[in-house]
């Protein structure tokens, strides 16, 4: 069965470029784009793996991964974050947060995929 | 001391502007030409009787030869050796450095002035940068869309076998995301092209209203008319205009209360007490004091300084006056009356006190702390001190040895120290 994959991200057109290339590859990708309702459709539908944007409507990628990290069903949750703000204090934040890799913007689509790939092994 | 030394420079100044040769000077008060000439290179010392019949074959108060410029010029020498202790600024020589190459002083003055300016402008910036809303918001557009960009333009080049409408469907998000790219760069190229704040931005608001209520004496005319007040002008930042209007809320309720031309003779009649023309008016002491400090020195009132400060001695307003230097950036000297007057609250204090120089630096300290605003149930009240500072003659009565900051502060064995002096290594 196909791994699947959460995009959480508020761009239309990232999201679509990002669906079509991990698509390709096999995964089944789902999308959301409100922050306030991400955690929500986490827990409804766990996927295999998160990406997630840090400046979102309704709540930031920040906040959502702190309540991921606090949940015991989505504390190990491979999370993948995106931003467009590559400062250190972000990343030392989303670190602090647990994230599992911090990528920033403009990522190229190899990128994306081999992280995808490392990060959900069967 | 530099008092001798610059007082030298004064009267060669004073000579040269008033167009007297020296050998006609020397003659009008009994000595050489070559003896003049010695003092007016600070050579040697002068004082008594010589600098009165100098200053009146000059028509000028002595103590304008003696008094004023030099104290703020070599404060500023000494916090410039402060701020780099490693250059090995012979600290010592300040005196004589001024003294002897008084150009070449306020040149380093005046540059380190401007190092202090670049530097806060440096900050403003990169704040600007870290913290800007607008300017992330801006930058945030453009990484998105190039990061479509990229990823749909590279999706259409690496992949052969592409649907016909994922292909079109990305040439369309492509061609949409470089409208938005270009709009949201031209954004941000004209919010970084929009006029610059230069000369203010490296001033704290507080900074730019002083500054321009000292170009204005601190006497504002166009709100002491009997007609509706202007509105306040503008300062280039926000947050200076915020604070000149609160200024000018407060100036013109104590020029409703106490109008310029009876205040003025009242202040005159009284000799410019504070206490007395409290009375007078019916205004509290603060008020009598902050009035004093917007008299016109041209109609004959002295000059006087006004010192503020919140309950946290942080200053909030500061006239200065000459020869009583306000620190800036440094924390003040603690023995300001000012600051004691918070352990006496509602009490008036009025202290002579003496500044660490030779000649002069003697001044009438009045102060109280009061509360500030309309008092309330419902939360403490928020205190204020209030300090007017005016010059008196060096000699006469006890005063209080106060300083400036204890960074330039040379006085020895001093209990409010908190940290040592650059000027002597003994003032601990």
């Amino acid at each position: 069965m196909a791994k699947r994959v959460l995009v959480i991200e508020d761009e239309p057109n990232i999201i679509e470029a990002i669906s079509f290339i991990l698509s390709r590859d096999g995964w089944t990708v789902h999308t959301h784009s409100d922050g306030e309702t991400a955690n929500e459709r986490i827990t409804a539908t766990p996927p295999d793996l998160i990406i997630l944007d840090v400046m979102l409507p309704g709540k930031s990628g920040f906040d959502i991964l702190r309540d991921l990290r606090e949940s015991p069903e989505t504390t190990d949750l491979p999370v993948l974050m995106l931003t467009a703000r590559g400062q250190t204090r972000d990343r030392e934040m989303a670190e602090r947060l647990g994230v599992t890799q911090f990528m920033t913007k403009p990522f190229s689509n190899a990128e994306v995929l081999e992280s995808v790939r490392a990060l959900v092994r069967d | 001391m530099v008092q001798r030394q610059l007082t030298g420079s004064r009267i060669r100044e004073r000579r040269v502007d008033l167009g007297i040769r020296q050998t006609d000077l020397a003659n009008a008060v009994g000595i050489s030409a070559s003896y003049l000439n010695l003092i007016e290179h600070n050579r040697r010392r002068i004082a008594g009787k010589l600098l009165n019949d100098l200053a009146r074959a000059m028509q000028v108060d002595p103590s304008a030869l003696t008094e004023g410029a030099e104290t703020a010029l070599l404060d500023q020498l000494r916090a410039s050796a402060a701020r780099d202790r490693a250059s090995g600024a012979e600290v010592s020589r300040t005196e004589d450095f001024a003294g002897r190459f008084i150009g070449w002083a306020s040149l380093v003055v005046r540059q380190d002035k401007r190092i202090d300016e670049l530097e806060a402008r440096v900050k403003v910036l990169t704040d600007r940068l870290a913290h800007d809303p607008q300017l992330a918001t801006s930058l945030h557009e453009v990484i998105s869309s190039v990061t479509s960009i990229r990823s749909a333009a590279s999706i259409l080049v690496s992949d052969d076998d592409i649907d016909r409408d994922w292909e079109r469907r990305f040439h369309r998000n492509i061609y949409e995301d470089s409208q938005r790219l270009a709009e949201a760069s031209r954004a941000l190229v004209s919010y970084l092209d929009a006029p610059s704040e230069e000369g203010t931005a490296s001033l704290s608001p507080q900074e730019e209203v002083e500054t321009y209520l000292d170009a204005q004496g601190f006497h504002l005319p166009y709100l002491e008319g009997d007609g509706a007040p202007q509105r306040a002008p503008m300062l280039r930042s926000k947050a200076a205009s915020a604070l000149l209007a609160d200024y000018r809320t407060r100036y013109l309720a104590d020029a409703e209360t106490m109008p310029l031309k009876e205040f003025s003779a009242a202040a005159i009649e009284v000799g410019h007490d504070p206490a007395l023309l409290a009375g007078r008016f019916g205004v509290p002491l603060a008020a009598a004091m902050r009035r004093l400090a917007t008299l016109p020195i041209e109609s004959g009132h002295p000059a006087f300084g006004l010192v503020i400060c919140d309950a946290a001695g942080a200053i909030t307003l500061q006239r200065q006056v000459s020869g009583f230097g306000l620190p800036r950036a440094a924390a003040a000297c603690p023995l300001w009356p000012l600051f004691r007057a918070f352990s006496q609250p509602m009490q008036p204090i009025r202290r002579d006190v003496q500044l660490p120089v030779d000649g002069g630096g003697r001044f009438r300290c009045y102060a109280i702390a009061a509360p500030a605003g309309a008092a309330s149930f419902d939360a403490p009240a928020t205190m204020e001190a209030v300090m007017l500072v005016r010059s008196v003659a060096p000699s006469g009565g006890p005063a209080d040895p106060v300083g400036t900051s204890c960074r330039i502060c040379p006085r020895s064995g001093c209990r409010a120290r908190r940290e040592p002096s650059i000027l002597n290594e003994d003032a601990v």
